[in-house]
């Protein structure tokens, strides 16, 4: 499979604090995968540095065949990257159908609209006029993931979308995220939830302290290598 | 002059400070900036015009075709060179740098056109009045003063409400960092934003200028009462610049009318009044609140 996006060696810092060391993989066009690991091992800092809410202190950062390394966040957004951040990051005092529209304007041409957007999330439909921030958590999830589609990204970058929600939210939130995957986007997300993760991803990459300590797809990993890795247990391995 | 009259023509006074108040509250609702300089890049539009309708031999009126579009590059080229390094900096070196430009172009315009009073033609509108009754006389200049200041706030608001340039600008003033991650090139809105702040000064520098004489300091003294204006409108609030503007060109004339000296303390004393009352009882706004800027993250 020809990589949609391929890091290499890419070393990313938050002043001293060295947040990503060395991290090198893919993500093909239309592949799911996901990124697991403790608190602090480095995952939102990696996706906000592949979306550009980052500078990379080193390494490179390839999408289409073209380096992307320098480039600002919103021409990003152009080439086909979109990212739901974490904790959502509505702007709350823009109704819900302002925040999707907001996104279209610098987006890539496609199949995503506000109908459709409103479509696969029915729940926003009778909210266009409400102001984002007194939207429940699920509601602003909903709204959040609209606004990246709105872009009509070639890569969906999803930071815990599941975090602050309820079992059955979170449930509807990957149903619709399924949805997706038929049409062929790529995603690249973060994930507390081990089971859930290996469950919806065709590969795991799991991080530890700014690397990457295990990497597998779906079938070849078990849940207790993941888990050792996770915690920095054992001396796990896996090739890819 | 009457109370009537003194109420009437306070709230056309207020027409003037809320147009030059208009940009101040654009630049501080996008971008938390409290632009210094503002008064002075209004007084520059004035000047401008000066020098146009002196060479070419226009009204002042028809100058605005090239003052208002140099003001648009004016104003981007402000920003992009010189407030967005300054913003990176922190939220007070901007005032700085405000206050440098402020003292930059007043010397400038002292150094080119003489300390000397100059001002614009108004031309014919400028002898004609509605006479009410006896006692009011309302000036057609002054209404239409407070027209323009009406269409440039109705404008702005109606812009920011309905408009994709409109929605970028409130999203990148929500949150710049998120509005780069949908796309948006926060520091090309920003640049807009300041043009447009600035494109609104040197109009209502031009409008001040036909209404009255000015000097190159009188940057300063203007942008006071436009800095009130803002305050007492609720920071940052279109709506409420207006409001503010009209709140204090009444205040300023009622207390005329007690005693000529209260002109400009009536006015302080209503705008320290707002100041204390939204800052000890957290009252915010004069009734209107349709603030385009809400910083509390959900």
């Amino acid at each position: 499979m020809k990589p949609l996006l391929s890091v290499d060696e890419l070393d990313v810092r938050h002043g001293l604090l060295q947040a990503v060391r060395q991290v090198s993989f893919e993500v093909g066009e239309g592949e799911t995968l996901a990124l697991v690991g403790a608190n602090g091992a480095g995952k939102t800092t990696l996706l906000r540095a592949i979306a550009g809410a980052h500078r990379p202190a080193g390494g490179r950062i390839r999408f289409d065949g073209r380096d992307i390394t320098t480039l600002a966040a919103h021409r990003r957004v152009r080439r086909g990257i979109a990212l739901v951040p974490e904790g959502r990051r509505l702007f709350p005092g823009l109704t819900v159908e302002e925040n999707l529209r907001v996104a279209a304007g610098a987006g890539r041409d496609g199949a995503w609209d506000l109908e459709r957007v409103l479509e696969v999330f029915p729940l926003l439909a009778p909210l266009r006029r409400t102001r984002a921030a007194s939207l429940s958590g699920g509601e602003q999830q909903a709204t959040a993931i609209g606004r990246a589609l709105m872009t009509n990204p070639r890569l969906l970058l999803l930071d815990e979308v599941s975090l602050g929600l309820a079992p059955v939210v979170v449930e509807r939130v990957y149903e619709s995220i399924a949805g997706l995957l038929e049409g062929g986007v790529a995603i690249l997300l973060v994930e507390q939830d081990l089971a859930r993760a290996m469950r919806v991803a065709d590969r795991v990459v799991c991080m530890l302290e700014g690397r990457i300590v295990l990497e597998g797809s779906r079938g070849e990993l078990t849940r207790e290598q993941v888990t050792d890795a996770y915690f920095g247990l054992g001396r796990a391995e896996a090739t890819a | 002059m009457t109370w009537v009259s003194a109420i009437v023509h306070g709230i056309l006074l207020g027409g003037v400070y809320a147009l030059l108040a208009s940009g101040l509250a654009l630049m501080f609702g996008v971008m938390r900036i409290i632009n210094l300089a503002h008064g002075s890049l209004a007084l520059v539009g004035a000047y401008m015009s000066f020098l146009i309708t002196e060479h070419l031999g226009i009204s002042p009126y028809l100058s605005l075709a090239i003052v208002l579009p140099g003001a648009l590059i004016v104003g981007y080229a402000l920003q992009r060179t010189v407030l967005e390094r300054s913003l990176r900096a922190g939220p007070l070196v901007p005032l700085l740098t405000t206050f440098g430009l402020l003292i930059v172009i007043a010397n400038l315009l002292q150094y080119f056109f003489s300390p000397d009073v100059h001002s614009l033609d108004e031309g014919s509108i400028g002898l004609k009045a509605i006479s009410v009754s006896n006692e009011l006389a309302i000036p057609w200049f002054d209404v239409l003063t407070f027209g323009v200041a009406v269409v440039v706030l109705v404008g702005l608001q109606l812009v920011l409400r309905y408009t994709q340039v409109g929605r970028e600008l409130r999203a990148t003033a929500e949150d710049a960092d998120t509005a780069e991650l949908v796309g948006i090139n926060a520091r090309a809105v920003y640049a807009r934003a300041t043009a447009v702040a600035v494109a609104t000064a040197a109009l209502a520098g031009v409008f001040y200028g036909m209404r009255s004489g000015f000097d190159p300091n009188a940057g300063a003294s203007e942008l006071l009462y436009a800095f009130e204006a803002v305050v007492i409108g609720g920071m940052g609030s279109l709506w409420g610049t207006l409001v503010g503007g009209v709140v204090l060109g009444v205040a300023q004339l009622v207390g005329a009318q007690i005693n000529n000296e209260y002109f400009a303390l009536s006015g302080h004393l209503v705008f320290l009044v707002v100041l204390v009352a939204r800052t000890a009882l957290g009252v915010r706004g004069v009734g209107f609140r349709i603030r385009f800027v809400r910083r509390s993250v959900a």
